[in-house]
């Protein structure tokens, strides 16, 4: 997960945040948590993409992938074994 | 010096026809103009329809009377252009103070996308005539020169409330009497850059878009120009003028970069603007053009709006999107030309492929074309990225 | 109708973010590229946002921002936006990621990003401002059409306070391809040197100019906004003196009541030449002050010349840095800028002490 939490830095060129201070479970959207918004939410699609080859057609399904870092890290666990 | 502002005439040029005739040929026959890509080459070509004007380079520069290698952009400015000079009966340009208003915002990136692949690997690439008009005021230009008008040329570019900033920004040069005509409207060609950037943002409908439909799930883009030939008072009273231009307003949603506020902040305080500005209630308006793009966000955000604004009464309403596609910096251009003639013939355009009401909204928009309805009032939306929110009012008298 | 300004703010080559007496400290180059002296964005952009945006963005929020806060207001009722290049760092993203990934796994950011019309609807966000938004992007008029909206607009009384300015940024991309059109000098040119230079070329510049503009006075006005005209390819040099002419006789005025002219000379020897032209013809004794040397040239500098035009107004006096010719009368009420982009896009602003 930390990996991931250094991609999503650089991805959302996240300033002043390290991934230390990214907490796992961590709530990506609230305005309390790190209050990214909906081009982040694309910004994350293309990066699953890019690093992980995972494709997701539907924006919508975003919220519940991006939930947290482990949400994420737990998609991508499951979808990336589906592909060869 | 009168506060009037006169609609003169217009020409179009887009998806679904070479000319304004032809446009309004399609709506009766119910022929959208939407299919594959034909002329922009992409990698997703096959993936997303768009709206195309059906006319390769070479033809256009024909028809405009200009050199094949100018950019689309400025192709289809001045044909459109043109048309609506024409139209006008208006004498020879060099006879007024004459200015000329477009919007767009893709200026000649058709050309500077084509550039950039040699450019990127060596920096002494590419044919730098590929790129000396790339600017959006550049474009302008070209078509400004090839008419003859010197007076006062600008270009706007506020995403897809282009067009319709220009026609406001336009007619103030007429109120304040810096000219006595303008051709104001916008113009846009279809660009892989444009193709993809909306692909990022996941809102292009593979699938020919159904604005306003429950099920929609998002836009085609489209490409076309539109302007129309706004003059002063006194010069009306030598004409036969379609319409009077008679409110507008320009608001900020102020909201997102992209998306519009779920309540339409925006869309309202514009549509608001606009009647206020023109007199206007909102019974009195007989007919809506929509900006009615087809994505999931505008046309709730816009539905919300106009059910703020005009209930319990809803007039007529249509996007004319569903046939041109979004055609970006045109959009406001030629969809003031569709609603100026509105006014003139009494025509409501049709919404194609619309089945499903939103739930959100106790409204649904027209299906049929038709024609000799008595419209006094005609409003038309454009509502851009960057929260610009723009809405027109022509009107009968 | 008068038409003030309420107070304004600069970004540039030059330390004009700072506050405190206008050119004092001059920064002097030796190259054909000057880059923005930027201020901390972070003490009006917080660090959610500001990760988000390119630099032309930050500098537009920023001059805006400085503009807003010498006028003493915070919510203007309209924001005009007056630039020619537009985001081209953004645009220069998107389009290498087209390239290079052959129109795949593209991000938003940039795309988003590159629309010109970012800059003011940035600025409406941070302010929160549902008032009236245009950007205007024509070339050389883009900052003097901005200008000339703004003004249409408070003369219906329909806003109180309009935000409106002029800006461009230069990218490394947009430098090599502008110097492809030969439009800059071969070698480094000293900044004090640059308007005498004997040879063709300018140097490339940057910047961010935004004025707060209302029909009362405010308590950090000094000047009146007395007109704005544009003069798209003259046809030979007597068309643009007899435009000037025309320009001060609808605001009343004669070339003697100017007290200042303020040129938009930008060391190229061909271009420099119509300023010479109309000093002959209309200004033969007139103090003139210079301000491309300062900021360098592009399509929106008028915009610098305008902001620098104010401060001297201010401080009724030219600073050194920026005199070209003669001396200034004791009082300067009258001050005319007249410049120029490409020979082919001539503007004249005229500013008056109140």
């Amino acid at each position: 997960m930390s990996d991931l939490k250094a991609q999503i830095i650089e991805q959302l060129n996240l300033q002043e945040i390290t991934p230390e201070s990214i907490g796992n479970d961590q709530t990506l959207f609230s305005k309390d948590g790190l209050g990214l918004d909906s081009i982040d939410a694309l910004e994350l699609i293309v990066l699953l993409q890019q690093h992980y080859n995972i494709r997701i057609a539907n924006p919508e399904e975003g919220p519940k992938i991006f939930h947290s870092v482990r949400s994420m890290a737990e998609y991508i666990t499951a979808n990336q074994t589906a592909k060869a | 010096m009168s506060e009037k502002v006169w609609i003169a005439g217009g020409g179009v040029i887009s998806g679904i026809g070479l000319d304004l005739k032809a446009c309004l040929q399609s709506f009766r026959d119910m022929q959208p103009g939407m299919a594959a890509m034909q002329y922009l080459s992409s990698v997703h070509r096959n993936t997303f329809p768009v709206a195309e004007v059906k006319a390769d380079n070479a033809t256009l520069a024909d028809m405009a009377r200009m050199p094949e290698h100018i950019s689309r952009t400025a192709l289809l400015s001045m044909i459109a252009a043109r048309e609506a000079w024409k139209s006008s009966g208006l004498d020879d340009i060099s006879r007024y103070r004459v200015g000329f208003v477009s919007g767009n915002t893709v200026g000649g990136m058709d050309k500077t996308e084509d550039f950039f692949p040699e450019f990127l690997t060596n920096s002494r690439g590419g044919r730098l005539q590929q790129v000396v008009h790339h600017e959006c005021g550049s474009v302008t230009e070209l078509v400004a020169d090839m008419l003859g008008i010197r007076h006062h040329v600008s270009t706007i570019s506020t995403a897809c409330s282009s067009g319709a900033n220009a026609l406001m920004y336009g007619s103030r040069l007429i109120r304040n009497n810096i000219v006595d005509v303008v051709i104001a409207g916008g113009t846009d060609a279809l660009t892989r850059f444009t193709l993809n950037g909306f692909n990022t943002l996941m809102i292009l409908d593979q699938q020919p878009c159904r604005p306003f439909d429950d099920t929609r799930t998002g836009l085609n883009l489209g490409e076309g120009a539109g302007y129309v030939v706004m003059v002063s008072d006194s010069l009306a009273a030598q004409l036969q003028p379609w319409c009077r231009f008679s409110g507008f307003a320009n608001a900020n949603d102020a909201y997102h970069q992209t998306a519009s506020s779920p309540d339409g902040t925006g869309n309202y305080l514009a549509m608001k603007g606009a009647m206020d500005m023109s007199g206007v209630q909102p019974q009195q308006i007989g007919y809506i053009n929509l900006h009615g793009t087809g994505t999931q966000n505008n046309d709730v955000s816009e539905g919300i709006a106009i059910n703020r604004l005009f209930a319990p009464y809803f007039p007529a309403m249509s996007s004319t999107k569903s046939f041109t596609g979004h055609t970006l910096g045109a959009s406001g251009g030629i969809e003031a030309v569709f609603s100026a003639l509105a006014v003139k013939e009494g025509i409501i355009y049709p919404n194609a492929r619309f089945e499903h009401q939103m739930k959100e909204l106790p409204f649904a928009p027209v299906t049929a074309y038709s024609t000799g309805n008595d419209l006094q009032h005609v409003m038309s939306n454009s509502f851009g990225f960057g929260g610009n929110c723009s809405s027109l009012i022509f009107s009968k008298a | 109708m008068q038409i003030f300004i309420l107070g304004s703010g600069c970004i540039s080559p030059q330390e004009t973010a700072q506050g405190g007496p206008l050119l004092a400290a001059p920064r002097e180059y030796e190259q054909v590229r000057l880059a923005t002296v930027d201020p901390d964005y972070k003490q009006w952009i917080d660090v959610k946002q500001i990760r988000r945006m390119s630099r032309v963005v930050k500098m537009g929020v920023g001059a805006a921002n400085l503009s807003l806060e010498a006028a003493g207001i915070t919510a203007p009722d309209a924001i005009i936006t007056g630039t020619a290049y537009g985001c081209l760092d953004d645009t220069g993203v998107f389009l290498t990621k087209m390239v290079n990934q052959q129109e795949e796994m593209l991000t938003p950011t940039a795309f988003i990003q590159s629309t010109h019309n970012t800059v003011g609807g940035q600025i409406a966000l941070l302010l929160g401002c549902n008032g009236y938004n245009n950007t205007i992007v024509h070339r050389g008029f883009s900052f003097e059409n901005a200008l000339l909206d703004a003004i249409m607009i408070l003369k219906e009384g329909s806003a109180q306070h309009i935000l409106a300015g002029g800006l461009d940024e230069i990218t490394n991309y947009s430098h090599q391809l502008l110097s492809r059109f030969g439009i800059y000098k071969k070698a480094p040119v000293k900044t004090m040197a640059l308007l005498n230079s004997p040879d063709t070329g300018t140097i490339a510049g940057e910047g961010a100019a935004f004025f707060t503009l209302g029909t009362t006075r405010g308590p950090g006005t000094v000047a009146m906004l007395a007109g704005v005209s544009t003069l798209y390819k003259p046809l030979w040099e007597g068309e643009v003196i007899g435009h000037i002419m025309k320009f001060l006789e609808d605001n009343n005025y004669t070339p003697a009541d100017i007290d200042l002219i303020v040129t938009g000379r930008n060391g190229d020897i061909d271009q420099d030449e119509i300023y010479e032209e109309v000093a002959d013809a209309l200004f033969p004794e007139h103090a003139e002050a210079c301000f491309k040397h300062l900021c360098g040239e592009y399509p929106t500098a008028a915009g610098f010349g305008v902001w620098m035009a104010n401060a001297i107004i201010a401080e009724q006096a030219v600073p050194e840095a920026a005199v070209f010719f003669g001396r200034a009368p004791k009082k300067i009420k009258n001050v005319l800028i007249y410049n120029h982009h490409q020979g082919t896009h001539h503007s004249l602003v005229l500013l008056t002490a109140c």
